[in-house]
């Protein structure tokens, strides 16, 4: 009995401490000024982690970047627990509501997304057009010796195997841009589906994220899906060559994913670079975002701490890009960057300009 | 007995009482602390469904869409594909289960084989759940989809039918180990007695084990529905994830729990989070509702 005692005894003791040190974690990191705290995106993860750590090394400050996903850092940058949050689409009317103050978009770096598949034989890079991918993931083109895409790729042997559709079961900011492509290139999924993070798929299997989508197209012949480029350079994974608005095929590539972002922005960056004017650009793209509140004054935060993280983003977008080609990330276009500075610049603290 | 003896002796019973009542207290607490946190849970629960109720209403039970784009939910196809996997997977383990149960209680009860056995059917439920989502998906899949070809229906591969063995591996352990205890608690007086009038090993255990210890193997059989109920990970990798009513046990489908998995970190409209609570909500009422009617059962098979 009283060993049994004693360890309850310790064992609350080391519990009341455990509790007492995660409190305790959590009021430093609030309240030190050396620390920025930032959550959201996973796509961006793995390069936030090389830029954060590379600032760090260079000035002394700590970025604590959580990647728990786009509406979960959204969520915390409306619960003001993050000095910033990073999306990988713009805010939806209902979220930019939930803020009631205005909130910037600060674009960081674009992906892009690419339709794999798993066609026996040689068929790399198969070309598909935009109304063709519209038909298979409506469920509408059920085999792939379809005329249609017979006829757009007269040098491929391309078997006669039925198509089996695999999408994301996740909401992701992947089938946001995808989604988005879709609608803009088909006016059917316009009506029928729409374009979300997450949707009503008319046709084919969920996997779980990325891997779970290659793990259904590597192992059913026939299966198409799409998943991140980073992904499928990373697998070596085969992915198609898609027609651009200006009738190109285009290659998925950090190079026409970056052309892609190369047209007229608005002034608030919050654009879909889907289906590209771009003549080289690659038409299933999109940006990832950094969100901050326009006016930094709030919650008693200190105007250094403010001034802190606008130079981190500035510092993002100016010598942080040359972290993205080593991770398969494209950088900013030149028109991007612009952009970005500008909208950095209108930051204010207390009304007035910070950088 | 000296002075000194009889003073220390009372003073450390005095202490005894006082621990003794520490330690009543305690228990008492924790006590209610569990009561709180799950009436804390079914309030949460219903508090961050309003808005749903609200909008959708009872309708939300039954009907089959599920588009977060137009904001349209309905829970039919994933209670559907909850019950079926479930039931499903118990049918499937509870053959396997009993077979354990009763030849670790009753044929090999001791020695380094019977105690082999048990850690190993032990160890199957403390493997993390993601593991078995991906031995399934990279190895019964392929498995399942060679054994659909033959039987001549869509090969998938994933589906109702894979996330039903899935969880009938996962569960076995439950209703074994419970099943072993009970079997070996059998008194032996009732044994030998039914050795003694010439019964023979397996009519031993279908007339004396078996009818002795239901009450106590239902209740593996409850538990194990319980973690079948509310298994998502192994699940939702080889389920399918399509949002329909699945045509065929060998078809694609969705459970309560992968789609609140799925889509609960990017559901980025109050609706939208809001029908994904309430679906957590009814997993909550099915499983009480399950959990009533097996106690039910349970004391209908002591009373008789």
């Amino acid at each position: 009995m009283q060993t049994f005692f004693k360890s309850l005894k310790q064992g609350l003791a080391a519990s009341v401490l455990l509790a007492a040190a995660i409190t305790n974690v959590q009021l430093v990191t609030a309240q030190d000024d050396k620390t920025l705290l930032g959550a959201g995106s996973s796509f961006i993860n793995p390069l936030f982690s090389k830029m954060f750590a590379d600032y760090n090394a260079k000035t002394g400050i700590q970025v604590n970047y959580q990647s728990i996903g786009s509406g979960g850092g959204i969520l915390q940058l409306t619960n003001k627990t993050v000095d910033f949050g990073a999306s990988d689409g713009p805010l939806n009317d209902e979220q930019t509501a939930k803020f009631g103050v205005p909130v910037l978009h600060i674009p960081q770096a674009s992906g892009a997304v690419v339709i794999t598949y798993n066609l026996p034989g040689n068929n790399n890079n198969i070309n598909l057009t935009p109304d063709i991918i519209a038909d298979i993931f409506l469920g509408k083109i059920k085999t792939w010796n379809d005329a249609r895409i017979t006829s757009v790729n007269k040098r491929m042997n391309i078997p006669g195997l039925p198509i089996l559709v695999a999408h994301r079961s996740d909401g992701s900011g992947t089938t946001n841009i995808f989604t988005n492509y879709l609608s803009k290139v088909s006016a059917e999924w316009k009506s029928k589906v729409g374009s979300a993070g997450a949707v009503n798929w008319p046709a084919g299997l969920g996997g779980k994220g990325n891997e779970g989508v290659a793990g259904l197209v590597k192992q059913t012949p026939g299966a198409v899906g799409y998943v991140e480029l980073i992904y499928a350079l990373q697998n070596k994974m085969d992915y198609a060559k898609i027609q651009n608005k200006k009738g190109k095929f285009i290659i998925p590539s950090i190079a026409s994913v970056t052309s892609a972002g190369n047209v007229k922005m608005p002034d608030d960056a919050k654009i879909f670079i889907t289906d590209t004017d771009a003549p080289d650009g690659y038409p299933i793209a999109g940006f990832t975002w950094v969100l901050i509140y326009k006016e930094q004054n709030y919650n008693g935060r200190s105007k250094d701490r403010a001034t802190k993280l606008l130079k981190l983003l500035w510092w993002n977008i100016h010598e942080g890009q040359a972290f993205t080609q080593p991770l398969n990330y494209s950088p900013l276009s030149k028109e991007a960057q612009k952009i970005a500075e500008k909208i950095l610049k209108s930051a204010t603290y207390d009304g007035k300009a910070i950088l | 007995m000296n002075d000194q003896k009889l003073k220390t002796k009372t003073r450390s019973s005095s202490g005894m009482i006082r621990a003794e009542s520490i330690f009543k207290r305690s228990l008492i607490a924790v006590g209610i602390a569990m009561v709180l946190l799950v009436a804390g849970l079914m309030i949460t629960l219903i508090i961050e469904s309003v808005p749903s109720m609200k909008n959708l209403g009872l309708k939300y039970l039954w009907s089959k869409t599920w588009d977060p784009v137009n904001n349209v939910y309905g829970a039919l196809p994933f209670l559907i594909g909850t019950l079926l996997t479930s039931f499903l997977a118990l049918i499937i383990s509870i053959p396997f289960s009993f077979a354990i149960a009763i030849y670790l209680g009753e044929y090999n009860p001791k020695g380094w084989l019977s105690n082999f056995l048990k850690n190993t059917v032990e160890l199957i439920a403390a493997v993390p759940s993601v593991i078995y989502g991906f031995w399934g998906l990279l190895v019964l899949v392929p498995i399942v989809r060679s054994l659909e070809i033959k039987v001549g229906v869509l090969p998938y591969g994933i589906g109702i039918f894979t996330a039903s063995l899935i969880l009938a591996v996962m569960i076995i352990p439950y209703a074994a180990s419970l099943g072993r205890e009970m079997i070996r608690l059998v008194p032996s007086p009732l044994k030998e007695g039914a050795y003694s009038l010439g019964a023979t090993r397996y009519e031993v255990i279908k007339n004396v084990i078996l009818p002795y210890t239901k009450s106590g193997l239902f209740a593996g059989i409850l538990l194990s529905l319980g973690r079948a109920l509310g298994e998502t990970m192994a699940v939702t990798m080889v389920i399918g994830n399509t949002s329909m009513i699945p045509d065929s046990i060998f078809g694609p489908g969705n459970t309560m729990a992968s789609v609140i998995a799925n889509e609960f970190t990017e559901a980025d409209h109050t609706l939208y989070l809001s029908a994904l609570i309430e679906l957590g909500l009814v997993l909550f009422v099915v499983t009480v509702v399950i959990n009533m009617i097996g106690k039910r059962i349970i004391k209908r098979f002591t009373n008789e």
